[in-house]
């Protein structure tokens, strides 16, 4: 996901050899049909789309700016940017702590810590649609969870009230994706040198001490990673939230993405729903590119100074 | 993200390979040990709850204790999902993760190589474009791909599928065998060509067996999310024919609606291949997970 690399360094004296290094070009057009037919054109499309009526179906017809001017005149586009701006901040101060601390957690060699990371892993296993149902299943108010516990606070309509309902989703995608960033978190911390820990100890600190000073400031990058992993990610769930309360109760989880489809292909208006899917885009791009900024440009600068 | 950091053994069951190494921190930290076994309970609680549960007849699970196995375990549930056409399904999903996955890593790793070992104005605008599709959500292009498609008359078949992902799983694979390939030493392939060998055979011969393993975990990687993939088949197919697995759960919650154990029978039975494919090759699929995104 580091944007800079792919055209990064290239190997001295490679051109010198001969001339045609360019010749190599045409092993890219494969590749290249592809990705152009289906994402880089559809990309286009869904730009010159926002300016036409279509029901799906029938002709395509000129809209003008229609599309636009009704699409940002709807409050649910709004609310629905709003949705999703709190489930990325909410579903982001849950993941980040959790995946660093048993990152950190399951980088370590102790026998307890493999077995335990085998396990910890399985959410992955399963798709969007089994998680949504295994969670439908658990939080029924009658049969579920609240049926085996006797504590009065689990009786709730899980997803049938609307503030209980994002709660939800954003706990559920926790579930899902936590683990993912675990191991993300858990590659960083293997590859701080032992080194740093050493001189750490022999000065007197304390494995607290040692986390703060060592471990979080190391894994700058891999935070940087695991973020943008996240927060693009999430604006991009779709499958979880269809499937477990199809943006309801009314319209209290409705992100960006699902509001687009339900605009596309519940309501029947292509042109609406390809406004959305630009604003979906830019958003997506602009989160991109600012947690990128955040983290200082040069990510090629070694963190291992002195190790 | 080199060849070093994502083919490095992830080796959470090695307890000999760098244990000389770690011997420093083995003291037992019990706060961290507390907290993770109550992690654990958060991750397994809702697993043991759909295993348990896809077991009970209808009478057990309205009657009996949510969070105690069936008095009378049933495989009723599991018959119910395998006559409702499972097999087709999981058939469906395999047919999809190939098709789009092994074309997918080959083109990949060709364009790849393009952009390491060849030069020029013209090779640089490609990977630049490559970039661009990992920084956007290709999910907004759902509308013109579903516009696509039924021009192309191929609205519910599995090609349908497999064409959109091949194409969305082109960048972060070249990204990533491309920082795999620039850490296969130049004098190689100097050598190669001294002994006259062409670029084609020198990337077959030589660039492909060296980072196989990278070609391996960047197929795992794109096989779970075409595999897992909903909102496509969503959008893109229509009839039981052509279902996929996951499109098959969310069939199945409106076919068997308050049938609560037969639909966890189909989450289990659909989570299944991964949990072999886990079980036999964990550490291959762990790597494949993150596909070189650790650093």
């Amino acid at each position: 996901m580091s944007a800079p690399t792919l055209t990064r360094t290239r190997k001295p004296g490679v051109k010198s050899i001969d001339g045609t290094r360019a010749s190599l070009a045409w092993l890219t057009v494969p590749a290249l049909v592809f990705f152009v037919a289906f994402a880089i054109i559809p990309l286009g499309g869904v730009i010159v789309l926002s300016f036409m009526h279509w029901d799906g179906i029938g002709e395509i017809s000129w809209a003008g700016f229609t599309n636009w001017a009704s699409v940002l005149s709807d409050p649910l586009t709004g609310g629905s940017l709003w949705t999703t701006v709190k489930v990325i901040l909410i579903s982001c101060a849950i993941q980040i702590p959790i995946s660093l601390l048993l990152g950190v957690f399951t980088a370590g060699f102790q026998r307890y810590r493999a077995v335990l990371s085998v396990l910890f892993f399985v959410p992955i296993l399963l798709s969007s649609a089994a998680v949504a149902l295994t969670f439908t299943a658990l939080l029924d108010p009658n049969f579920g969870l609240s049926g085996a516990i006797p504590i009065e606070a689990l009786k709730q309509d899980w997803l049938g009230n609307p503030d209980l309902a994002l709660a939800v989703v954003v706990f559920v995608l926790s579930w899902q994706h936590i683990p993912f960033h675990v191991l993300v978190y858990q590659g960083g911390v293997r590859q701080i040198p032992q080194s740093l820990y050493e001189a750490a100890s022999i000065d007197g600190a304390n494995v607290v001490q040692q986390f703060f000073t060592i471990t979080v400031p190391q894994l700058k990058y891999t935070f940087i990673t695991s973020t943008t992993l996240m927060v693009v990610g999430t604006l991009t769930y779709f499958d979880l939230i269809f499937v477990l309360t199809g943006g309801g109760p009314g319209h209290a989880t409705t992100v960006l993405p699902l509001f687009m489809y339900l605009e596309g292909f519940r309501a029947n208006d292509m042109g609406g729903a390809s406004v959305l899917g630009v604003i979906l885009a830019v958003f997506g791009l602009g989160l991109a590119l600012l947690i990128q900024r955040l983290g200082g440009k040069n990510r090629q600068a070694s963190q291992l100074e002195g190790a | 993200m080199s060849l070093r950091t994502a083919s490095a053994p992830r080796a959470t069951t090695g307890p000999s390979a760098k244990a000389p190494l770690r011997k420093t921190r083995k003291k037992l930290n019990v706060p961290a040990g507390v907290a993770g076994f109550l992690w654990l309970a958060v991750v397994i609680l809702p697993i043991y709850y759909v295993v348990i549960t896809s077991f009970k007849d209808q009478q057990g699970f309205f009657a009996s204790n949510p969070f105690l196995p069936a008095e009378k375990p049933t495989l009723a549930n599991y018959q119910l999902v395998l006559e409702n056409d499972f097999f087709r399904y999981l058939a469906n999903s395999l047919i999809v993760t190939a098709g789009a996955v092994l074309p997918a890593v080959l083109i990949s790793f060709m364009a790849a190589y393009a952009i390491v070992r060849g030069s020029g104005r013209l090779l640089t605008g490609v990977s630049r474009l490559f970039l661009l599709g990992l920084a956007i959500p290709l999910q907004a292009t759902i509308i013109p791909i579903y516009w696509g498609i039924t021009k192309l008359y191929l609205y519910d078949s599995l090609l349908a599928l497999i064409l959109p992902g091949i194409a969305f799983a082109v960048p972060v694979s070249v990204l990533i065998l491309a920082n795999f390939l620039r850490d296969v030493p130049n004098e190689l392939f100097e050598s190669m060509r001294l002994d006259g060998c062409s670029d084609w055979s020198m990337m077959w011969r030589l660039a492909f067996p060296l980072i196989r393993p990278a070609i391996v975990t960047i197929a795992i990687y794109n096989a779970l999310n075409v595999w897992n993939s909903f909102l496509f088949p969503l959008i893109l197919t229509q009839s039981a024919e052509n279902r996929v697995l996951p499109l098959s759960l969310w069939a199945f919650q409106g076919e068997f609606t308050i049938n609560t154990p037969a639909i966890l029978a189909a989450v289990v039975l659909s989570a299944l291949p991964l949990v072999f494919v886990y079980v036999v090759g964990r550490r291959q699929l762990v790597a494949g997970l993150t596909a070189g995104f650790s650093k």
